[in-house]
């Protein structure tokens, strides 16, 4: 084949071909630019900001001080530690509940896991506020459970339900629930139930089965599960400040604080820049150790 | 595929005859399975073959123990089964899926039924090592299950399946998810293996060629009941219904009238003086495309040949074979198929041609008329 027609079909409609390959990439930048000028607005420069503001003192010059007096004062160190404390509990809490609960909803046939799933989210619509004053209704010194436990001789004084880590556990913990239930559910449902049959096939009592074959397999839906229950509980500040009564403080209840007592910009930032920067901390650490890329976006 | 019986000892222990007796199983108000008894012989390869929803994946879910049926008896040997849970029940079963372990490497999906079995760690690496070469995978061994093909995984799942020495093996449509050429290559390494194990083996498919090619029994199942069991052969050659004769193999179905003194006929040919059945009701002759041949212009009609008449309405070139579709005198459709070896003149028939067909008396096949 001569060397000019080889060329001359190489490059066959091939400019009109990378016009049109570059006016679809145009396109595509154009559809998506609302979303990207959007997030810059809401996330990027707030969270920019925050940065910058943290660097000012109460003298109002940048300076490192919010962040040394973190470190200085003890009660810094002691409400971050609460705050991993109360966050690690809940998550714990969350797998204890929820796991039994997920897989209890996953075993069901389709219609009733329908029905059963809404016991699960109608809570989860409702508003948060609701939800933990009326935990308050129900745990305080005269509530529900106190009266109930009395009355029928279970205990003779009434117990502390509330404002106190107990209180703040149960609330946080019922409001966290669907963050785990609903991955989990979703990794169980997505295990091929032939596994389980093989696994019995091959000789597995179910008890064996369960914990070789079945909890291998649903630990990406644990994993994703806890780590959105464990990011939403480090920043949580409305439950654990009504149910925790002031017993348990936890960072973002401490940004409030700073805040209404001394006005002081500069140091509420820098707690907020500490918590974001632990957040991320923790899902990277998080990301390393379970391969995170494949549990969210599934194996490739 | 070999060393296996070093795996399996070729003794009889080794197997046992599977006994089901009116096995019936309901799914609401429909039969899954109406009063179902088979008989497989030890060391037998048995499929269970018949069209989706024909009740086939349900009795063998019911022989490995994952349904439970409404009534009927299954036993392995002498012993009863129907009460007995699936982990118990020392059957190696290949699924569909494969449903191998996704979180295990390929050695650990093998060595799984050992390690229940509490087999010691050097016995069972050599156990699992050796049924993973003897399904040529030995060099896979550390390999995740996600990392292999398609035609691999079917070889673990196979090796898991026969690793702990079961004495009945099940599969559950292990080749339908392979593409042509290895399903065929898998179909002979699976009957060398079943030779090689000498282990009864009870196979589903729905595909009547996989069926005829590794089988050494047939059980055709259809709406729940078994309509045929037989041979291959037996199968192919002398179907006893319509349904039979249509799901194996091709074929055409031309019902046939009666003459004044009770032959079979059509048109103006006696297919069969004796009629098989006295009862009186109809039959119809069921003809495989290949058994038709051309006849020769000019050449004279013998005896032991019925001939058709007809004119070609399509004409397909296959490769290996060429298949006509031959309009008859009311209008009944005729299939023949060609070699397209040259030595068959083949070459000038083409789409409104008349031509005569023969079929030897001896391929002729009458099977009741559906009503």
């Amino acid at each position: 084949m001569p060397k000019s027609l080889k060329n001359y079909e190489a490059n066959l409609n091939s400019n009109a071909l990378e016009l049109a390959r570059k006016k679809e990439q145009f396109l595509l930048l154009g559809l998506t630019s609302p979303a990207l000028l959007a997030i810059c607005l809401i996330i990027v420069i707030p969270v920019g900001w925050l940065f910058f503001m943290s660097f000012f003192g109460t003298s109002g010059e940048f300076s490192l001080e919010n962040y040394q007096k973190m470190l200085q004062y003890k009660s810094y160190a002691r409400v971050f530690a609460a705050t991993f404390k109360v966050s690690i509990l809940t998550t714990l809490l969350c797998i204890i509940i929820g796991y039994p609960l997920a897989y209890f909803l996953s075993e069901l046939p389709k219609k009733y896991a329908g029905l059963f799933m809404l016991t699960v989210l109608l809570p989860f619509w409702t508003s948060l506020l609701v939800r933990t004053y009326a935990w308050l209704v129900i745990l305080q010194r005269k509530g529900l459970i106190n009266n109930f436990a009395i009355e029928y001789g279970l205990w003779e004084t009434p117990i502390k339900l509330v404002h106190n880590l107990n209180g703040t556990l149960i609330g946080m913990v019922h409001i966290m629930l669907p963050f785990l239930v609903l991955p989990l559910y979703g990794a169980m449902k997505r295990i091929d139930r032939q596994t389980i049959q093989a696994a019995a096939n091959l000789g597995a009592t179910p008890i064996q089965s369960f914990w070789q074959i079945f909890v291998p397999l649903s630990l990406p839906g644990v994993v994703a599960g806890s780590l959105i229950v464990f990011v939403l509980c480090l920043g949580f500040y409305v439950t654990p400040a009504v149910l925790g009564g002031g017993k348990v403080i936890l960072v973002s209840m401490q940004i409030t604080a700073i805040l209404q007592d001394q006005f002081n910009w500069g140091a509420a930032s820098a707690l907020g820049v500490v918590l974001l920067i632990a957040t991320f901390a923790v899902l990277a650490v998080a990301s390393r150790a379970f391969k995170l890329d494949n549990i969210m976006f599934g194996k490739q | 595929m070999k060393g296996i019986s070093k795996i399996v000892g070729k003794d009889n222990t080794t197997s046992l005859p599977i006994s089901i007796a009116s096995l019936t199983k309901k799914y609401g108000d429909s039969y899954a399975l109406k009063s179902v008894s088979l008989e497989v012989k030890a060391g037998e390869f048995l499929t269970l073959l018949g069209p989706s929803g024909s009740g086939k994946t349900t009795l063998l879910m019911a022989i490995a123990g994952f349904n439970r049926p409404d009534a009927g008896s299954i036993q392995f040997g002498k012993i009863e089964m129907i009460l007995m849970p699936p982990h118990k029940r020392e059957v190696g079963m290949v699924f569909q899926s494969y449903a191998l372990f996704p979180h295990m490497s390929v050695f650990e999906n093998v060595a799984f039924p050992l390690k229940l079995r509490k087999v010691p760690l050097p016995q069972r690496r050599a156990r699992a090592l050796e049924a993973l070469e003897t399904v040529q995978l030995s060099q896979y061994a550390e390999r995740q299950v996600d990392q292999l093909s398609g035609g691999q995984r079917q070889r673990v799942a196979l090796a898991r399946a026969f690793v702990f020495r079961p004495r009945i093996l099940l599969m559950d449509e292990p080749l339908s998810a392979l593409d042509k050429k290895l399903r065929e290559q898998m179909q002979i390494e699976l009957k060398q293996l079943h030779r090689q194990l000498g282990v009864t083996t009870v196979y589903v498919t729905h595909d009547q060629r996989e069926a005829l090619t590794m089988s050494d029994r047939i059980a055709v199942i259809n709406e729940g009941e078994i309509a045929q069991i037989g041979t291959p052969k037996q199968i192919y050659n002398a179907p006893v219904n319509a349904f039979v004769a249509d799901f194996i193999g091709e074929s055409s179905v031309i019902p046939l009238d009666r003459d004044a003194s009770g032959n079979l006929v059509f048109s103006d040919q006696i297919v069969s003086s004796l009629a098989p059945d006295q009862s009186g009701h109809a039959w119809s002759l069921v003809i495989r495309p290949e058994r038709l041949t051309l006849v020769k212009p000019g050449s004279k009609q013998i005896v032991e040949e019925l001939v058709f008449c007809g004119v070609i309405s399509e004409f397909v070139f296959q490769g290996e074979t060429a298949l006509a579709l031959v309009q008859l005198q009311g209008n009944y459709t005729l299939s023949i198929r060609f070699n397209t070896k040259s030595t068959e003149s083949i070459e000038h028939l083409e789409i409104g041609q008349q031509l005569s067909l023969s079929l030897d008396r001896n391929d002729i096949i009458l099977i009741p008329r559906a009503t």
